[in-house]
C-alpha cells in the first residue's frame, strides 16, 4: 500500500478548534432538544442511529451464536423468530433507512448547496422527535415480548395466526415513515430553495444528487407503507377484511402494496451511501467524477425504476406468471443505472493520483461488495433461478452484501471523511485503516458462505438445520465476531478522537466541495457570508489556483 | 450574526394567490353535497356499479379538496409537476397490480 497522503493538516503546535462553532455555541440540554440547527440535529441523530445500531447488531450476533450448532439450543424457536424479526426492524426503518440522510444528508446538504440551514429547520427537529417515540415504542415492544412476523409482515400470518406485539410495532414504523418523510421533504425543497448564487443544478456535488433522488422515494413511497401497516392494524383490530380472503380480501395484495414500498425502501438506503462514494472517490483520487451527468441522472433513474420492480419479492408467492415475466424484465432494466455508476467510479480512478486513506479503504470496499450483492440480485430477479435460490440464505447473503456490503460501508465511509469537518479533528489513521481491512475481511467471512449455504438449500428463518450445514455456519459465525471488532473500534477511536485527535483545519483532504470552504466545526450560520459557487464541481485545478492566490497574497 | 438569504416563499418570480372566502364556502358547500350523494346512493343497488360510482364521487371531492384547499390551482409548475407524479405513481402501483391479477387465472405457458 502506497504510503502517499494528500492529507495537510495546520501546524499541531499553533492550531486550535475554533472557538465559536456550532458546538460551543449555546450550552445545555434544552440548547441541543431545541435546536433548529441542521448540524446539532444531525449529531443527535448520529448518537441515535448508533444506539439502535448496536441494539441491532447484538440481536444479530444472538442469531449468529444460535446457528453455530445445527440444534436449537441457545435460544427457543420462537425467541429466534422475534429475535430476527426485531434484528430486522431495527436495522432496516432504525438504521439503514435514516443511516445517511439524516446524519451526514442533514449535516451536509445545507452546507454544500451553501445555504445556512435546511428550508424546514423545526420539521426536521420534528423528524427526529418523531423518530424517537418510533424508537421507543419499538424498544416497548421488544420488553413487552416482541413480534415474531419477520420485518415483512406477511399476511395471513401477521393477521391471523400470531398473537405478538403487531400493532405496537407496526404504529412504530408508521410513525418512523413520518420522519423520514419529513427529512425527504425538507432535501426536496431545500436544494430547490435554496442553493447559493452561481450553485446550478449541475454544479451541485453528486452527494446531493443522490439524496434527492432518495428524497423523492422517501416522499413518494412511504405513505404506501403506513397506508398498509395501518390496514394491517385494522385487519387486527376490528377485521375489516382487506387481506381476508373469507371476506373477499387478498393477502397477495399486503406482499403488493409493502413491497412499493420496501423495494424502493433498499434505494432509500443505498442511494445515499452511493453519493458518499462518488464524493471519497473523486477526492482520494484527485479527479472530477468521470460522467458527472450520467452519475447524476443514474440516481434518478434508479428512483424511477425502482417503483416499477417490486413483485420480483413475489415470484413463488402465487403471483401471475406474465406478470412475474414483466417485473423480471423490468428488474434486469435497475441493473442498468446501479452498474453506470460503478464502472464510472472505476474510470475516475483511472489514471487519478489514488490515495489510500480510511474513507477511501471503506470506498474499495463499497465497490466490491456492492457489485457482488448487484450482481447476485440479477440472479434473483431471474424468474428460473429465484425459484431454487428465494428463502434461503442465498438471499440474505444477497441484500447483506448491498446493505451491510454496500450501505454500512458507504456510511463509515462517509463517517471518516467529513469526521473532521464534523468535530474539528482528525480521527487517527493507522488504527482506523486497520478497522476498515478488519472490517472488509470480517464480512466476507460472514456472508460469502451464506451464499454457499443457499445454493445447498438451507432456508433462512430457522433456529435449527441439518448438521452437514455446519462448517460453513461456524464460519460465518467467526466472521460476523471479526465484523463485531470491525464496527467496534471506529466507535472507540472516534470518541477518542474528540479530544486528542489532531486539529483538522479547514480542508484537511484538499477537496473542492463548498462544506470544506468554511472552518471546521462551521459556525452555526455555516458561512460567514453567503458563498458563491464560481466554478464546477470537483475541479481540482480551481482548488490549485486559490492555494497558489493565498500564498501569492500571504 | 445576520445573514441576508432569500426564504423559501420569498422567492422573486412567485405571488402567493389570495382565495376568496367565497370560493372555500362554495367548495365546502359542493364537498358536504358530495357527502350526502355517498350516503344517498349506498341505499341505491346500482349492481356492478356501486364501487364505481362511489369511488367516482371520492375521487372528485379529493380533486376539489387538491386544487382548491390545497392551493394546487393557483401553485407553479414544479407543484403540479409534484402532484401530478404521486398520482402517476399511485396509477402505476394499481395498474401493475391490476395486471397481476388479470392474468392470474391465464395459467401456464
Amino acid at each position: 500500500m502506497s504510503t502517499a497522503t494528500i492529507v495537510s493538516l495546520p501546524d499541531q503546535s499553533t492550531a486550535r478548534v475554533p472557538k465559536m462553532n456550532f458546538l460551543t455555541r449555546e450550552n445545555g440540554l434544552l440548547s441541543w432538544l431545541l435546536t433548529g440547527d441542521h448540524k446539532r440535529i444531525a449529531t443527535l441523530y448520529l448518537i441515535s442511529i448508533t444506539f439502535f445500531f448496536f441494539i441491532g447488531g447484538a440481536l444479530a450476533g444472538l442469531i449468529r451464536l444460535e446457528l453455530l450448532t445445527p440444534q436449537s439450543d441457545l435460544l427457543a424457536m420462537d425467541t429466534y423468530n422475534k429475535v430476527f424479526t426485531m434484528h430486522g426492524i431495527i436495522m432496516i426503518f432504525f438504521f439503514l433507512v435514516p443511516s445517511v440522510p439524516a446524519t451526514l444528508g442533514n449535516f451536509l446538504i445545507p452546507m454544500m448547496v451553501g445555504a445556512k440551514d435546511l428550508a424546514l429547520p423545526k420539521i426536521n427537529l420534528l423528524s427526529w422527535y418523531l423518530y424517537m417515540i418510533a424508537g421507543v415504542m419499538a424498544i416497548y415492544t421488544m420488553i413487552a415480548g416482541g413480534v415474531d412476523t419477520g420485518w415483512t409482515f406477511t399476511t395471513p400470518l401477521s393477521t391471523h395466526y400470531l398473537n405478538t406485539h403487531v400493532i405496537s410495532t407496526g404504529l412504530a414504523i408508521f410513525v418512523a415513515g413520518f420522519s423520514s418523510i419529513f427529512t425527504g421533504l425538507n432535501f426536496i425543497v431545500t436544494i430547490h430553495k435554496m442553493r447559493c448564487p452561481g450553485m446550478t443544478w449541475f454544479r451541485l456535488p453528486l452527494f446531493v444528487w443522490s439524496n434527492y433522488a432518495a428524497s423523492i422515494l422517501m416522499v413518494l413511497g412511504t405513505p404506501v407503507l403506513a397506508i398498509t401497516l395501518v390496514l394491517i392494524v385494522l385487519e387486527r383490530t376490528v377485521g375489516i377484511g382487506v387481506f381476508d380472503p373469507a371476506k373477499g380480501g387478498d393477502p397477495l395484495l399486503f406482499q403488493h402494496l409493502f413491497w412499493f414500498y420496501s423495494h424502493p425502501a433498499v434505494y432509500i438506503m443505498i442511494l445515499p451511501g452511493m453519493g458518499v462514494i462518488s464524493e471519497v472517490v473523486s477526492t482520494f483520487s484527485r479527479k472530477r467524477v468521470f460522467g458527472y451527468t450520467a452519475v447524476a441522472f443514474s440516481s434518478v433513474a434508479i428512483a424511477v425504476f425502482g417503483f416499477f420492480v417490486w413483485a420480483h419479492h413475489m415470484f413463488i408467492m402465487g403471483i401471475s406468471n406474465y406478470a412475474a415475466l414483466v417485473f423480471s424484465l423490468l428488474t434486469m432494466l435497475v441493473a442498468v443505472p446501479s452498474a453506470i455508476k460503478i464502472f464510472n467510479w472505476a474510470f475516475t480512478l483511472y489514471k487519478g493520483s489514488i490515495t489510500f486513506e480510511t474513507p477511501m479503504l471503506y470506498a474499495f470496499g463499497f465497490m466490491g461488495l456492492f457489485t457482488i450483492g448487484g450482481m447476485t440480485g440479477v440472479f434473483l430477479g431471474a424468474t428460473g433461478t429465484d425459484i431454487h435460490l428465494t428463502e434461503t440464505y442465498f438471499i440474505v447473503a444477497h441484500f447483506h452484501f448491498v446493505m451491510v456490503g454496500g450501505m454500512l460501508m458507504a456510511f463509515l465511509s462517509g463517517i471518516h471523511f467529513w469526521w473532521p469537518k464534523w468535530t474539528g479533528r482528525m480521527y487517527p489513521e493507522k488504527i482506523s485503516q486497520f478497522a476498515a481491512v478488519t472490517t472488509f475481511i470480517g464480512f466476507n467471512l460472514t456472508f460469502f458462505p451464506q451464499f454457499i449455504l443457499g445454493m445447498l438449500g438451507m432456508p433462512r428463518r430457522y433456529a435449527s438445520y441439518p448438521p452437514e450445514f455446519q462448517v460453513l455456519n461456524v464460519f460465518s459465525t467467526a466472521g460476523a465476531t471479526v465484523l463485531g471488532v470491525g464496527y467496534l473500534l471506529p466507535i472507540l477511536y472516534l470518541t477518542w478522537s474528540l479530544k486528542y485527535g489532531a486539529v483538522a483545519g479547514d480542508n484537511p483532504w484538499q477537496a473542492t466541495g463548498l462544506e470544506w470552504m468554511t472552518q471546521s466545526p462551521p459556525l452555526t450560520e455555516n458561512f460567514p457570508q453567503i458563498p458563491v459557487m464560481d466554478h464546477e464541481a470537483y475541479d481540482y485545478e480551481w482548488l490549485e489556483r486559490q492555494q497558489q492566490q493565498e500564498v501569492a497574497s500571504v | 450574526m445576520q445573514l441576508e438569504q432569500p426564504r423559501p416563499d420569498e422567492t422573486p418570480g412567485e405571488h402567493i394567490h389570495i382565495v376568496s372566502p367565497k370560493v372555500y364556502g362554495t367548495i365546502f358547500v359542493a364537498l358536504l353535497f358530495l357527502t350526502a350523494a355517498t350516503c344517498g346512493i349506498s341505499y341505491v343497488d346500482l349492481g356492478v356499479f356501486n364501487a364505481v360510482v362511489a369511488m367516482a364521487i371520492a375521487c372528485t371531492k379529493m380533486t376539489l379538496v387538491v386544487l382548491f384547499f390545497m392551493h394546487i390551482k393557483y401553485s407553479n409548475k414544479l407543484t403540479k409537476l409534484t402532484v401530478a407524479s404521486g398520482i402517476f405513481l399511485f396509477l402505476s402501483l394499481i395498474g401493475m397490480i391490476m395486471s397481476d391479477y388479470i392474468s392470474r387465472a391465464w395459467g401456464r405457458w
